[in-house]
């Protein structure tokens, strides 16, 4: 009999090796994540030889809710490990992917996670060649943990390094920042806003690649997730040991991103994106690279937000929008809910 | 952003500020107290120091709802939690706060105990009807700002007959408060004061008259955007250097002399004045928080489960008490940006994002250095004995 995707639900057999595993496997995880390396069946996919340096990163995804406007855990679980993969100057080619269910989840709502990655990964252009799947008992998960690990290839003379910062360069941000963050806490909260905040989670590959074929003087790119822009600059700062000096005024937030975080009193700067990079680059070449970005589809709203300046303290300071300074710290505890 | 971003309009800040160099008059010292958390947040986080003219000082009042709630009345929060094992629902600042035996309400629940982050009351009062079985109690913190909804809810609870919803009540006055300031040291040297904002929509501007008249401090009412506080310390120093002592309104777009009355109303019919309450910092006020009145008194969580408050001292190194005060500013405090920052807050004052030792913190590169500076000047010190 074949597994019910309408009304079924994981169970603990699902994920104890025998044959309602392998069922699981051929009908949901085989079937829509279809390539050679996942057909083989064995325990482990075997690659061929990359043509250069090879790039892994890894990244667990635990977002509540698991399906928001804009993406859902499937997606996120594709973006955030090629998009790691990516700002490291790297062409992202594989995922491994690991499925931790909660006994009851619905195996409907499951398959749409699965579909959703499928489609992720297939306009990423990465294929899911390894995974596994555990059940946990009802009560000890939440729905699904996904943890992704990337595979991809650095491309020639490419070395991108957040300890590569100098004083002077420039720092680009991609677009409008806080939208993953606030579509996921509009949900949660039940905030309705005019026009609804779309998460921004994308696959980054291709505006990357068109920074990169620019043969701008990139120092580093970073895509900042979790902590948001102002987490992300920081540890530049840090592993560079080097200042930074923003502009407030010259930083996109989209207006609906505002409003909210001015409602909740949170700051935009701290908010997640899932969907935008952070560059660092000579100052010789920022102009260019800025116009790169902006005839990308990914980077419209990039801008030139700040630029490296020497501090061994490693600060990253701002001019406010009224003329005053003020830094822009590290995220203290936890200013929001899972998020990614 | 319509309406918010014309408060934040870097054109009209620096006009602003040239009129308020203008104003101050040289070799003269200007002590304004912002009394709202709010305020002292707008001044730290648009960096509104830098803009103000040598001798114009702002000095950071007691009107954070977080900062002064003594240690003894988190760790009844705690205990409600802890021992009696309610649903406990609190907004995120208090999570944080240290409390005794190094608890938070955050390591309470590390330790197992039900504490939820809400964004308001009504939240708790759902969680309580969705509920029945669970005690839900809310921690309700805060001035006359955020006691109409504690007031609202409370009504609510009472006529779904919710025998699961009772409040923790923190409400305190900001007249009380602000009296005890001037009571206290630095109430000597202050020259006025921004008055709050948030707060006055709802007492209006009157309460504050008696500050003017009768104790000659000036009063200006302002809204918590940048410009509003600009504009507020101009109004101020106008009146500092004509002698006029009054209660002016910058505000105007939402705070009238009357307030809400309707609000003034509800808040009447559900509290009643607390004979004393122990502040931190401002020492015990009498006359100053509400208590749930009679009527409603099975919906207090302190008459419910029986709590009993305990006064705690504060930790020793901590100045939270003379910051609250006005009598110190937070990088005079030993412990400030070393054994106690944001992620580790010694004090309350460095929790909540409206305190003013986390405001300096967190936005202020100055206050880093003087703090380090004097840090290093200690330690070469140290070095040559």
């Amino acid at each position: 009999m074949k597994l019910d995707f309408r009304h079924g639900r994981v169970e603990m057999c699902h994920g104890s090796g025998g044959r309602a595993m392998a069922q699981l496997i051929d009908e949901l995880f085989a079937k829509l994540l279809t390539n050679d390396y996942l057909a083989q069946g064995d325990d482990a996919a075997v690659l061929p030889a990359l043509p250069g340096r090879l790039v892994i990163s890894t990244d667990s995804h635990v977002v509540s809710p698991l399906f928001f406007p804009g993406g859902d855990i499937g997606s996120l679980a594709v973006h955030g490990t090629v998009n790691d993969v990516a700002v490291m100057g790297a062409r992202p080619l594989y995922l491994a992917a690991s499925f931790i269910l909660e006994e009851g989840f619905p195996l409907a709502e499951l398959k749409r996670i699965v579909e959703s990655m499928a489609r992720a990964a297939a306009a990423a252009n990465v294929l899911i060649v390894t995974g596994d799947t555990k059940v946990v008992e009802k009560g000890k998960g939440d729905g699904v943990f996904i943890t992704t690990t990337g595979f991809g290839v650095a491309r020639d003379g490419v070395t991108l390094s957040g300890n590569r910062a100098r004083p002077g360069d420039k720092i680009l941000l991609s677009g409008r920042i806080g939208e993953h963050g606030m579509a996921i806490l509009s949900q949660r909260e039940g905030l309705t806003f005019d026009a609804p905040i779309i998460s921004d989670s994308a696959a980054l590959g291709g505006l990357i690649e068109a920074m990169l074929d620019s043969r701008a003087d990139l120092r580093a790119l970073r895509d900042p997730t979790r902590g948001g822009l102002a987490t992300t600059l920081n540890e530049l700062a840090r592993q560079s040991a080097v200042g930074m000096m923003l502009d407030e005024s010259a930083i996109p937030v989209a207006p609906a991103v505002a409003a909210a975080c001015e409602f909740l009193g949170l700051d935009p700067c701290y908010i997640a994106n899932e969907g935008k990079l952070v560059a660092l680059c000579g100052p010789q070449d920022a102009d260019k690279l800025l116009d790169v970005m902006r005839q990308h589809p990914q980077g419209q709203n990039a801008a030139i937000i700040g630029e490296v300046i020497e501090d061994s303290h490693a600060f990253v300071q701002m001019t406010t929008c009224m003329g005053g300074r003020r830094i822009l710290d590290w995220l203290s505890g936890e200013q929001l809910p899972r998020i990614c | 952003m319509k309406y918010v971003d014309e408060f934040r309009n870097g054109e009209l800040a620096r006009k602003l500020t040239a009129s308020i160099a203008g104003e101050a008059l040289n070799g003269h010292r200007y002590e304004l107290m912002e009394f709202c958390g709010g305020h002292t947040h707008a001044i730290s986080r648009y960096g509104l120091g830098d803009l103000l003219p040598h001798g114009v000082n702002m000095i950071h009042g007691p009107g954070c709802p977080v900062c002064v709630l003594p240690i003894g009345r988190i760790d009844l929060a705690i205990a409600l939690a802890l021992e009696h094992r309610v649903t406990l629902c609190s907004y995120g600042d208090c999570l944080r706060v240290p409390a005794s035996h190094g608890l938070s309400l955050l390591k309470a629940k590390a330790q197992g105990a039900d504490v939820r982050m809400v964004y308001s009351i009504s939240d708790a009062l759902q969680l309580a009807q969705k509920n029945p079985q669970q005690q839900v109690v809310f921690l309700a913190i805060g001035f006359e700002t955020t006691t109409p909804p504690t007031a609202v809810a409370v009504k609510q609870a009472d006529a779904l007959g919710l025998m699961n919803f009772s409040v923790l009540c923190n409400h305190v006055l900001t007249p009380a408060a602000m009296l005890a300031i001037l009571a206290n040291q630095a109430g000597e040297r202050l020259h006025g004061f921004v008055g709050p904002a948030h707060v006055s929509t709802v007492i209006g501007s009157r309460p504050y008259e008696t500050f003017a008249f009768d104790h000659g401090k000036p009063v200006v009412i302002a809204g918590f955007e940048p410009l509003d506080v600009l504009q507020a310390i101009l109004m101020l120093l106008r009146q500092i250097n004509t002698g006029r002592a009054e209660v002016e309104n910058e505000f105007t777009r939402a705070v009238t002399p009357d307030g809400n009355r309707k609000a003034q109303t509800l808040m009447d019919e559900v509290f009643e004045l607390r004979d004393s309450f122990e502040w931190r910092g401002l020492g015990t006020i009498p006359h100053s928080a509400l208590k749930l009145r009679q009527r409603y008194v099975r919906f207090d969580a302190e008459t419910r489960f029986g709590l009993e408050y305990r006064t705690v001292p504060d930790n020793k190194g901590c100045e939270c008490g003379a910051i609250l005060r006005g009598e110190k500013r937070p990088q005079e405090c030993k412990i400030f940006g070393t054994a106690c920052t944001p992620d580790n807050p010694v004090g309350s004052c460095m929790v909540s994002a409206e305190g003013a030792c986390a405001a300096h913190y967190t936005y202020g590169l100055k206050n880093r250095f003087q703090r380090r500076e004097r840090r290093g000047a200690e330690n070469a010190e140290k070095i040559q004995e």
